[in-house]
């Protein structure tokens, strides 16, 4: 699942200063899940901005959507009227950055401003805690590495075994991180496959360099898509 | 017992602490009151084992995001006391009401909103 953080409050405050009406919109899928931008939070967000603005002697009317997701057309097709009607000066979302972009392109017009820092793929270990996992690559290597992944989990992103701070299990970044490459050695060696990393892994093409799109074979772009 | 405590205060009574939500905290200080503080069983007493462990940890929460907000975070506390102690519920009570006294009423209570219905 996607995750996100959100923003230090001073700094989404300082973004809508001069706004007066905002939407604040909501996503009920990863961002809810990860308890940073779903229906509640956004409850959060809204009381907190009325009540400092207020304080300040600069009252806002801020209201807030929860949609299904923000990276669906069909869901944010459901805010049309409502922001053709509230004639708001300015939106905000608390989904992820596809999300936002997702939303501030629906509306041009409006200014969209993002409330959460999106920060990875990751599993929900317990409530409220989140580990990165993955950080889509477009090269996946878990095949050789008995399923831990060195992009996300070594600092360095080491291909071909650790480096020299490898340090009792744990990285040489912080006690509390795991070593990507012990842990992967301990795996392997319990599976009896040392030997799939025992060959020299060259170059990677970092294709997530650049930006990426995935057309699924099968399809293609409508024709009143293609710029 | 007849045990007096200050008549300002206003209970709002749940199955237990743990069901104390932020937005609970938060919606009280946004409709203008001056404190709240959570009275829960003592720690390793709760009935659902971590109630008043996640309550602290919301009121801990809440401190912080009244800070952010630029109200004192100190308007909101939490107290633990197991059932059978009316007298340190009176205590606890004068305690906070001294407290929040002292801090003076909550600041936007005299900032009128912008729209009358809540955010
Ligand atoms: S907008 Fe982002 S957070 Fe929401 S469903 Fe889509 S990917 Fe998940
Ligand atoms: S190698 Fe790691 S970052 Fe790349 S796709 Fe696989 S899990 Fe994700
Ligand atoms: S039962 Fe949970 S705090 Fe009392």
């Amino acid at each position: 699942m996607i995750v996100a953080q959100r923003k230090p409050f001073a700094e989404i405050k300082e973004m809508l200063q001069g706004y007066n009406k905002v939407l604040n919109v909501g996503c009920g899928t990863c961002v809810s899940v990860c308890l940073t931008g779903g229906e509640k939070e956004v409850a959060v967000l809204n009381t907190e901005l009325e009540m400092a603005r207020r304080l300040d002697d600069d009252p806002i009317d801020i209201q807030g959507h929860t949609i299904e997701r923000q990276c669906d057309r069909e869901y944010l097709a459901e805010l049309d009227s409502i922001i053709e009607e509230g004639k708001f000066d300015a939106l905000m979302s608390m989904a992820c950055g596809v999300g936002i972009q997702f939303l501030a392109e629906r509306y041009p017009l409006i200014p969209t401003f993002p409330a959460v820092d999106t920060s990875g793929l990751a599993v929900n270990q317990t409530v409220g805690w989140y580990e990165e996992r993955c950080r889509s690559c477009s090269q996946c290597v878990l095949g050789f590495t008995g399923g831990i992944c060195p992009i996300t989990m070594c600092a360095k992103r080491l291909l071909n075994g650790p480096c020299g701070g490898t340090n009792k299990g744990s990285c040489e970044i912080s006690n509390d991180q795991p070593c990507a490459w012990f842990r992967i050695w301990e795996r392997l060696s319990g599976q009896g496959r040392l030997d799939s990393i025992k060959k020299i892994n060259t170059t990677r093409g970092w294709k997530d360099q650049a930006p990426r799109n995935l057309m699924q074979p099968g399809y293609k772009k409508p024709e009143k898509m293609v710029k | 017992m007849r045990l007096t405590y200050p008549t300002n205060i206003k209970i709002l009574r749940v199955p237990c602490t743990g069901k104390v939500d932020v937005m609970y905290m938060l919606r009280c200080f946004q409709e203008g009151a001056d404190g709240v503080y959570c009275v829960g069983c003592l720690e390793g007493n709760c009935h659902y084992n971590e109630g008043n462990l996640q309550c602290r940890e919301r009121v801990n929460h809440i401190h912080d995001l009244l800070e952010e907000i630029g109200i004192e975070g100190d308007r909101v506390r939490m107290y633990n006391l197991s059932s059978g102690e009316g007298p340190t519920f009176a205590k606890f009570a004068q305690e906070m009401t001294e407290h929040i006294l002292s801090l003076g009423p909550n600041p936007l209570k005299a900032k009128p909103r912008k729209v009358a219905a809540p955010a």
